[in-house]
This record gives C-alpha cells, structure tokens and sequence, in this order.
C-alpha cells in the first residue's frame, strides 16, 4: 500500500507573522520558512505505518513554488521515499489543493492520504474534507490515534466534546491533530541520502486541473492590539460593564 | 526557548564569506552543497534547540556523581546521548570508510557551535571521541582501524585524551606512566588527571587514549608513547571481554561543565592494564598532536559557541528589563535595558565579537579542509600552514574573549546576573575552563610565536597578512561611509600586526617574546577576527545589490563589521607598543621581590 502525505511549506512557527505594508498578506520575503507542524505529524505517522507493515511507501507531496522542493526534501530525509511537487507560483486556495491532490490520488492509487489537519498560515482546514467529497474516499479528520483493523481505520478523533472512535472503510484520508504522535528528528546520514530520493517535478498546467479560485482576499490586517484589562470592585460593576461596555450581555 | 541556533548567521558565514560552494568543488566534498548544508544546520538547530539545551541548566545543577569507581551522568542525558548516536551527529566529518559521512570539517566546526551553545558539558564528550578517532585514523595499524573505528565513529564507544598526571600538566617531558612490553600488548601502570568523561554511564565502552613510557624509552618528551588503552578489552569477534584493570578512582569538583566527569584514573593497580601500542614508539607526542590541533580547534569553537548562548541571553533580558528613562527609547513602551547606549556597548561588543570569532573559526577550519583535498599541491601546503598558524588564534583568542563576554552577559543582568538561578552565571563558569584546557593561553602563545611564526620566519604570517592587505583594496574600492571606517581601523592594525611581527623576528632570545606573547596572541586574533568582519561586510555589500536582498540582515552586518572595527582593531594598535616597549619591566623584577 501507498500512502500519500502533503507536505506545505509555511511560516516557520518560531516566526512572528508580519503583515505587508500594503495589506494583501503576511510578508514572506526572508523569513524562515519550514514545514508546516501539522504535516510533520502526518509524515511520521505514514512512517509509523511503514514500519509497523501496514504499507510500502510514503509519497511526500507539496503544491506550491520551486522553494517547496526544501519542504519535500525535509520529508525525505526523515524517512519517505520519494517526492512529488506540483510547482505553481501562485498561491492557490484549498479547493484547487484538493482537486490537485485528486489528480494525484488517481495516478498514484494510494490506499491512505495523510494531510494536516490545517496548515499554520491560513487556518482553513478544508482540503482533507473537500479532498474526500471529490474522491468519494472516506474521511478521518482531527486523529489523534490511528489502528488497524483488517481492512479498515480505526481512528480516534479529538473533537469540541471529547474524544470520537470511528471506523472508516480504506482508501481512506487521515488528517492529523496535534496529539497524533511526536515526529522524529532527521538522522543525519538519512538528511545526506534524502538528496538522491527521487523527487518529481510537475508543473500545475502538465495535471490539467482547473486551479482557478473563487475567492479573492481583500484585505490582510493584524489582530487589534489587547488593551489592559481593569479591576472591577464588585459583581454589579463587572455586569454593568459586559452589558455596557463590552456589550457581550 | 532558552536556546535557537543561529542557523542564518551561520548559513552567511559559509555561504557568502568561507565560500562553501568552493569546498564542495574538492574531490569528496561534493556532498556538502550549500542546499544540503543547510538542511544540516536546520536539523541540527532542531536537535540542539530540543534535546540538548533543556539539559544544560539541570546538568550544571545535578552534575555527574561518582560512586564506587562508577560514574553516572545526570538525569536525561543518557536518552540524549542515545539519541545524539542514533541521529549520526558525531560521524559527520569522519571518514565514510568506518562509517562516518565524510563531510568538511568546515561543516562540522558550525554543528558543532551548536552542541556548545546548547550545553556545552555535553558537548565535551563527543569532541573528546573526535580527537581519539582522528589518532587512530592517522597513526593506528590497519588492524586497529577495523577494531576500534567503526564503534568510536558511530559514537557507542566513547574516546578520551589521557595525557595529564600530577607533577606533568603543560610539561609532558615528566609524564612517569610506564608501559611494559606484555607479548602483543603492554602492561599500562599509572595516574592520570583531568581525563574529561574518563569514565560514565553513556556507551558501553570507553577507549582511552594514554601517553606512557616503555622501559628503555629516552628522558623528556621523546621518549613518550602513545597507547589505546579500551575500558573493557574487545574479543576477536568484537563483542566486549574482560574489564581492563583501570579503575576511576575520583571526580573533581568543579568551577564549571559540572555535568562533564573529570576523572582521575588509575591504570594498572593490578596485573597492569592492557594496552595497544599506537604507530611507533616513542612518536607518542607527534600523535597526540593530532589529537590536539583537532581539539583545539574544537575548544575554539566552545569559546564563540558559548558567548552565542550568553549573548543571546543578555539581549532577550536586556529587551524585558525595564530601568528608568532611556536615551534610545522611541515610546513610553520601548523602554527596556536595551535601549541605554552602554547596554548597547555590550551587546555590540558581545554580538559583533561573536561573529568574528565564528568567521575565524570556519575559517580555520576550511583551510585544513583545503590542506586535505585540493589538487593543487602548493595550495595544499600554503592551506596547511594557514590552517596551523590559525588554529593558535581559534584556540587562544576565542575562548580568552568567550569568558570576557559571558562575564558581560552577566554585566547585562545587574544583580540578577550574579544570583545562579538567573543562568547567565553558568556560561561564565562553563566558559572559563576554555582557555585552561587543550593547552592554556600562554601554551597557545608559545606556539604562536615559536612553531607557526618564528619557525618559518614568518612566512605564513606574512602570507596572512597579504590576504589582509588584499581585504583592504577591496574595502577603499567602495565609497560607503561605513566601509571607509572600516578600512580606517583596518589598515593601522595590519601595520601594527606587521611590525610587531618583525619586532619577534628581530629577537635573539624567547625571553623578551615570552613576555608578551599573549599580547601577541591577543592581538593576531582580534585582527584576524577583524579581516573577517571586513570580509562579512564586504560580501553583506555584494548581497544587497541583489534583487530582493534582506537588506535590514545586511546593513546590520555592515554595521558589526564598522562597529567591530572602531572599537575593537584600535586595540591592535595598542598591543603594537605593549609588544614592543613592555617586555623589560614585565620580567624586571626577581621573584623574591613579588
């Protein structure tokens, strides 16, 4: 069995997130960059899998610009065996990720797809979902703990209540939450090998899928700045002050 | 997080100033492309930053505790040792015969900033196997290599240095550990002091590295041999044998590295300990040279890799830290320590200090690279003595300057600084063993002006000093302000350097020289660290006029190097009258009258 994982390069999480002077997103220009965290999780748990004798491959994939062949280097010095970009300057929405990573899903066939469950710039956790109703392949978002059974998952996902088991039927899509597992640091002579792991390069015109969006961000502004909270003197002022003041009752 | 490796600093140094691409040109080396370098650094940021900089703080706390001749090193250092072997760091720069990765030691001397930034005890134990594998590999019989490299280089055994006893520290001419002939062995019977990580509870066996005298063997240092002398003797098939007959018999109590067992070892209370002799006889003091100029080296790199972490301390409290109205402060809320012009001073002088210390030691660092591989034999050679004359100034001036810095750290942080839970207190006492072991200051000095200046008659010096002087035509090229200050300082300093060269060779005894050698030491070092500002502003110059250049990262490079310059290469100057005119009242006096 294959297991296809994505891998998305993002703002380092070190990073502070400065928006640009003219609004239109967050300034990328020589910052670190690194692996989304969410994907790092979905690579180690294919690696698991791997090693536990559940499956044959891991297939790192990115979708972005040339600079994204890092992100899939980064995975295959942890472990996986070979990568593929779809390459694309633009910065394309998570509909159009989806579609792309159909095409794939039907070239490659795998019987399992590990995404983030979101990436750390853009918060959108969509693609794992939408990736599902294209392909009529199952869905298993938010696992914090991933079983065999025979042919199908076992997954146990964190939601707003608590914790859910769910089984689903393979092929399947997994998307990763935090408590999945911890990844792995690189071996160093894996990091040197990780060089000649192929790694395929696919421009977005060569799938043939339609990546145009629908949507078209506005504006980018930085959260209002918290200002200083105040001490009240009894329970009628603090009241008095969420009716009037913060007006939340 | 109480550490992040300066993984952009450092990828600048290689890729803009060193110039890695070049080393990656040499046969061998074609793996270290700047892409896969920087995927090191990145994992090994990680490493450091995770694994080992959590523990430096409960390792100087706990420290190594011996019991019964058995040493056990604090808690989590043993999952992080393991985890250290399993991760490969300690093969990198080794040969890929024996199972290292056969990468410059350009690219391991910047890991290797990491590990001491991160928790520099720790550190030690690897550089220790580091200096035991390179005799090895240089001097031991084929059979040997088979035998001991595999295990040492992937790091399940450990390596240590046994040179020191008590009546012969700086002076290995009275070394008294004897070595009797024992069919294909020796019998090893004696003292040794100082044996860093000489015995612990990380790896299942420890091979030591042990200067000894055969029975016939001449007086002074030419009657030193060198013996491989294994914690626990290895059987034909390479599983582990029988314990040797050496035995830890205490650890001392330390100023600093708390964490690092610094043993007293005991060979031979018995029958003898099995020992295997290295090379020659008594060639033993050629070998351990090996060992040292390595170590050295390494010890330079503790010496900038230390200041980082002080630094980067100092510069994170002296933003929070909030003490009356500042002079630079823009805003009522930008009113840290920061902000008042002398705490600058010190962080200026910490930063910009820093990054001379670290050009200078990948610098070194890539002339043994070169030595070792280029096709060009004259290049080789020429490298070769660079790399020699250089590795005095690593050693000597960067850990003199790591201590001065990690006490201005602590200057940084008042009182604060001088209560122990603050932490900054730690790298000033780790920090001040540098410029003690693998040969003190003034051993460094001696070397500096006998063995790499005064031998060849000042032909490397000289050479180093044209490469200096080429810097500068380059600097008085440009029309910028800055580096006009820069080439201002630079240009004096060079001509000190030359004239207190001159002044050495002029002499026809070492007294006077032996006088003020350190000075000496000193100020090569604060001049070579300034030729490589001047080369980190120069290429920061070249950076900008690239389209989308980070250009906020390079001003401030041109600014450390104009910074560096103005401060720290008038010291130069200075150095050229306390060389020249402060030999004689230095040495006026006799010893009874102090």
């Amino acid at each position: 069995m294959k297991i296809l994982v994505g891998v998305k390069r993002v703002l380092d999480y070190n990073v502070k997130a400065r928006v640009k002077a003219d609004k239109s997103g967050i300034e990328l220009a020589n910052v670190k960059m690194s692996m989304n965290p969410f994907d790092e999780i979905a690579v180690e748990e294919a690696l698991r899998l791997v090693e536990a004798g559940h499956a044959e491959e891991v297939i790192a994939v990115s979708i972005g610009s040339s600079q994204s062949q890092e992100t899939i280097r980064t995975a295959l010095a942890m472990g996986a065996d070979r990568g593929i970009l779809i390459e694309t300057d633009e910065q394309l929405q998570p509909l159009a990720i989806a579609k792309l990573f159909k095409h794939l899903v039907e070239k490659e066939q795998p019987g399992l797809v590990v995404l983030g469950k979101q990436a750390i710039d853009d918060d959108s956790n969509q693609t794992g979902q939408m990736l599902s109703a294209l392909t009529g392949m199952a869905q298993a978002t938010f696992a914090s703990k991933v079983e065999f059974e025979g042919d199908s998952l076992k997954v146990t996902r964190e939601v707003d209540t608590g914790l859910e088991s769910i089984k689903v039927q393979m092929p399947a899509i997994v998307t990763t939450d935090l408590r999945l597992n911890e990844p792995r640091y690189a071996k160093l002579p894996n990091i040197m090998k990780a060089k000649k792991k192929p790694l395929e390069i696919i421009p977005v015109a060569d799938t043939g899928v339609d990546v145009s969006s629908k949507l078209s961000v506005v504006e980018v502004n930085e959260p209002p700045n918290r200002e200083a909270g105040i001490i009240v003197s009894s329970v009628a002022e603090l009241v008095e002050k969420l009716r009037n003041d913060a007006k939340v009752i | 997080m109480s550490y992040s490796a300066p993984v952009k600093d450092i990828a600048f140094v290689l890729n803009n100033v060193i110039g890695l691409a070049n080393l990656a040109k040499l046969d061998g080396y074609e793996d270290a492309t700047p892409d896969l370098v920087e995927a090191i650094l990145d994992e090994s940021a990680r490493f450091t930053e995770d694994v080992l900089a959590p523990l430096n703080w409960s390792g100087d706390q706990q420290g190594s505790k011996w019991q019964d001749g058995e040493v056990s090193t604090p808690d989590g250092w043993k999952a992080a040792y393991s985890q250290f072997v399993e991760s490969g760091w300690g093969s990198l720069s080794f040969p890929t015969d024996f199972g290292g990765q056969g990468l410059p030691l350009t690219v391991a001397a910047a890991v290797q900033e990491m590990w001491h930034s991160a928790n520099m005890a720790f550190g030690l134990c690897p550089l220790l196997t580091q200096g035991a594998v390179d005799a090895i590999e240089h001097h031991a019989s084929e059979e040997q290599k088979q035998f001991f490299l595999p295990k040492m280089v992937e790091g399940s055994w450990t390596g240590t240095m046994n040179l020191t006893e008590p009546q012969a520290g700086s002076d290995l001419a009275a070394v008294r550990t004897k070595a009797e002939p024992s069919g294909d062995h020796y019998l090893i019977k004696g003292q040794k002091i100082y044996i860093t990580y000489g015995e612990h509870d990380l790896t299942e066996n420890i091979i030591h590295m042990v200067l000894a005298r055969l029975p016939d063997a001449p007086e002074g240092v030419k009657g030193i041999s060198l013996f491989i002398v294994p914690k626990f003797l290895i059987n034909d098939d390479g599983s582990l044998g029988q314990r040797n007959d050496l035995t830890c018999v205490s650890i001392e109590h330390k100023l600093g590295i708390h964490a690092s067992p610094t043993c007293v070892m005991s060979y031979g209370d018995n029958a003898g300990a099995v020992g295997y002799l290295l090379g020659e006889a008594n060639h033993g003091l050629a070998y351990m040279f090996t060992m040292m100029n390595q170590a050295r080296h390494a010890v330079g790199v503790e010496g900038y890799g230390i200041a980082e972490r002080a630094y980067q301390k100092a510069v994170a409290y002296a933003r929070d830290r909030k003490q009356g109205k500042t002079l630079l402060g823009k805003s009522p809320d930008d009113q840290g320590i920061i902000n008042h012009p002398d705490v600058r001073r010190i962080l200026m002088t910490m930063r910009s200090t820093i990054e001379a210390m670290r050009g200078l030691g990948l610098e070194c660092a890539a002339a043994f690279d070169q030595a070792k591989r280029h096709q060009d034999e004259q290049v080789r050679e020429k490298m070769r003595r660079r790399g020699e004359l250089l590795t005095p100034l690593v050693k000597g001036w960067s850990t003199e300057m790591g201590v001065e810095l990690c006490s201005l750290g602590v200057q940084v942080h008042g009182g604060m600084g001088f209560i122990e839970e603050t932490g900054a207190a730690q790298f000033l006492r780790d920090a001040r063993i540098t410029p003690i072991y693998e040969g003190t200051t003034a051993i460094q000095a001696n070397d500096l002006i006998g063995r790499k200046t005064a031998r060849d008659g000042g032909k490397g010096m000289g050479e180093l000093l044209d490469d200096m002087r080429s810097v500068l035509d380059e600097l008085k090229q440009s029309d910028h302000l800055d580096f006009k200050a820069i080439s201002k300082r630079l240009e004096p300093a060079i001509a000190s350097a030359e004239n207190a060269t001159q002044w050495l060779l002029g002499q026809n005894d070492a007294t006077l020289p032996s006088a003020t050698s350190v000075e000496f030491l000193m100020m090569q070092g604060r001049l070579a660290g300034g030729w490589m500002m001047a080369r980190s502003a120069l290429a920061a110059l070249k950076l900008k006029q690239e389209d989308g250049s980070d250009d906020a990262y390079l001003d401030a490079k041109i600014m450390l190097a104009r910074y560096y310059s103005e401060r720290m290469l008038p010291l130069v100057e200075s150095a050229e009258v306390i060389i020249t005119e402060g030999a004689e009242s230095t040495i006026a006096l006799d010893a009874a009258q102090l």
